[in-house]
């Protein structure tokens, strides 16, 4: 048999049947669709949580007040956390060696108005040295000078979504310098914008305005209470050294036995965050793998039936002279055919459900190799293996017992 | 010309072994018109299976225009299914939902016959077989069945074979289709010489050949030229 006509062969028994092609196919498109989307969406979210956080600057160990049971992500600063951490300590904590800077930050959520519009949004006091240990870059104008915050200036840095908030999505950044908002009825001058972090829902960056915490602490917070001071350490190496010497500072300093305060290394919150995500990963994975079997057993039974069904068919060709071989390549050519163009086809789906989950859900996605080869492997292999077994079964089976089968 | 010499057939069923076959001698001359017919059971069915190369004998020869198939490998019969022998089955067994030229071509597929020939000598064979052009594009299913048996014997006919082969060709028609389809042998035999073997049970049918060969229990019991 030739080669040309063993492929018109194969592809006039598959149009023949439209029905069971198509709903092998479907099988295979799903199986490998879903892996590919569900893998991407969990390892695009991994690496968008860990970029994220090693956006929040280097180096960095994050003094809290209060006692934190396990990790977790603050998510109400500030407000209602016990008060027992000041600007002087920070100033103690500034004179140990290994430190670069510290920046204490005082944090609160407040309604912010301006003509006409108004949000609500978090308020960070902090100091000048904050942008350089928080990673936060000023697109246009300036972020808060020490000068500012000596001579408590009323003026406010403001992210860029409190921007499109207030101002609107069009809203220029050279437009909205010098412009006033309100907030609890003090007036305040933006002098700056910062550049877009990223990041959704709680934990968008980019929805925050910072004051000189000097003011925030007269006007907002009162007292000279802060919700945060970050450290930065001048190396990875003296951070462990440096958690205990701000631990015996502060134990000192507070005069108390047992931490009233909790000192969070970014290393760890790192490490959470990815085994977090890592988890939701699994998840999802499994649940894809789950797919990828159910899609499997779906291709083998349809396949098993094909051949089943045709084995009638293989006796007829093998009476008027079909050989052994041309049987076989057939029907393995059949089953690369099904398995090949669902997979093409579940791959484009994949890449597409991942794309609509980035456009339209937000959701970071990362489509990869890995995923791609694993589901179109697994389904080639179980369509090829399955189509061809049975139908190497059948064409060793004598025609007479072949046409005889019911 | 075929000839069977000392054909024996068994099948091992668990620890019995069942004889079907026992010692058949006898040979057909090219552009005989045959039917070996017998009572079911009598081993005309598994007769057919060696005589059209689907099977092998236990021993005995079997030479098939003066070549040896009894010692052929499965490549090899199916070679000599394909050139020398042509299929005519009770239940037809066309390929479904695939149109008639395209089943009466399937065997010059297997034969690697040039593709600007095959249609050709599919529609000739059709027309010798007594099919009407106007179904040639039709769908195999959208047949009647006296029409589907022509085009199966449309199918057997196209490679021009030594031999064809018809198993109950009529079991699955009515009485006059039956009619129909057997005056179709016979005027293949007269008119183009084909050497045709019809394998049935019913005297009526085995009574349109030119010579009958009578099997029962394994055994030629009667081989004679009918009147005609």
């Amino acid at each position: 048999m030739k080669f040309a006509d063993l492929f018109e062969e194969i592809y006039s028994a598959l149009l023949s049947n439209k029905a069971r092609s198509g709903l092998t196919i479907l099988g295979i498109v799903i199986g490998i669709g879903s892996v590919i989307a569900m893998i991407a969406i969990g390892q695009g979210s991994q690496s968008s949580i860990e970029s994220s956080i090693q956006s929040l600057g280097s180096n960095l160990l994050l003094v809290t007040p209060g006692v934190q049971r396990g990790m977790g992500v603050q998510v109400s600063q500030g407000r209602g956390s016990s008060q027992t951490l000041t600007r002087d300590d920070a100033e103690a904590i500034s004179s140990l060696s290994s430190v670069i800077a510290v920046s204490p930050e005082v944090s609160g959520r407040y309604q912010v108005t301006t003509k006409g519009t108004n949000t609500n949004t978090t308020i960070n006091g902090v100091v000048a040295v904050y942008s350089t240990v928080r990673n936060v870059e000023v697109e246009t104008g300036n972020f808060i000078t020490d000068q500012n915050v000596k001579n408590m200036s009323k003026v406010a840095v403001i992210g860029p979504s409190v921007r499109d908030d207030l101002f609107g999505e069009d809203s220029e950044n050279a437009n909205v310098i010098g412009q006033t908002i309100r907030i609890k009825s003090i007036n305040f001058t933006i002098v700056g914008v910062t550049k877009e972090k990223g990041g959704s829902g709680f934990n968008n960056q980019d929805d925050v305005i910072y004051i000189p915490i000097t003011v925030s602490a007269q006007y907002l917070t009162g007292g000279s209470y802060v919700s945060t001071i970050a450290v930065q350490a001048s190396n990875q190496e003296a951070m462990t050294t440096l958690q205990a010497e701000i631990t015996n500072l502060l134990l000192d300093r507070h005069n108390v036995a047992t931490a009233d305060f909790s000192i969070m290394n970014q290393a760890d919150i790192v490490a959470t965050a990815s085994s977090v995500t890592s988890t939701f990963t699994m998840l999802l994975g499994s649940v894809a793998g789950i797919s990828l079997v159910v899609g499997g057993i779906g291709i083998m039974n349809m396949m098993l039936t094909t051949v089943t069904e045709r084995t009638r068919e293989i006796g007829l060709r093998k009476a008027i002279g079909a050989k052994r071989k041309d049987i076989n390549l057939q029907f393995l050519g059949e089953a690369i055919m099904l398995t090949f163009t669902g997979g093409v086809v579940g791959i484009i789906l994949g890449c597409l459900v991942s794309f609509i989950a980035y456009q339209f859900f937000s959701l970071a996605t990362q489509v990869s190799t890995f995923s791609i080869i694993l589901s179109f492997g697994v389904s080639g292999a179980i369509g090829i293996i399955f189509g061809y077994y049975p139908a190497n079964r059948a064409s060793k089976l004598n025609p007479i017992e072949a046409l005889r089968y019911e | 010309m075929i000839e069977c010499k000392n054909i024996v057939k068994t099948y091992k069923n668990d620890a019995e072994e069942i004889v079907v076959l026992k010692n058949l001698t006898f040979s057909i001359e090219d552009g005989e018109f045959i039917a070996i017919t017998g009572p079911s059971g009598s081993g005309k069915s598994t007769l057919m299976h060696i005589l059209g190369a689907l099977d092998t004998p236990t021993s005995g020869e079997y030479f098939l225009d003066g070549k040896n198939v009894t010692d052929f490998s499965d490549d090899e019969l199916a070679n000599i299914r394909n050139k020398k022998i042509g299929f005519v089955f009770q239940s037809f067994n066309l390929l479904a939902r695939s149109s008639v030229l395209r089943n009466v071509m399937l065997p010059l597929i297997y034969a690697e016959t040039p593709k600007n020939e095959r249609e050709k000598k599919a529609r000739e064979s059709l027309k010798n077989a007594g099919l009407d052009e106007k179904h040639f594009n039709n769908l195999s299913n959208q047949l009647s069945g006296g029409q589907m048996q022509r085009v199966a014997i449309a199918r057997a006919l196209v490679n021009n074979p030594t031999l064809i082969l018809a198993d109950e060709p009529t079991g699955n028609l009515d009485t006059k289709t039956g009619e129909i389809v057997l005056k179709t042998f016979e005027t293949l035999n007269r008119e183009q010489h084909h050497t045709i073997i019809l394998i049935t049970h019913e005297k009526e049918v085995a009574e349109h050949a030119d010579r009958i060969i009578f099997i029962r229990d394994g055994i030629i019991t009667d081989d004679y030229k009918t009147k005609k």
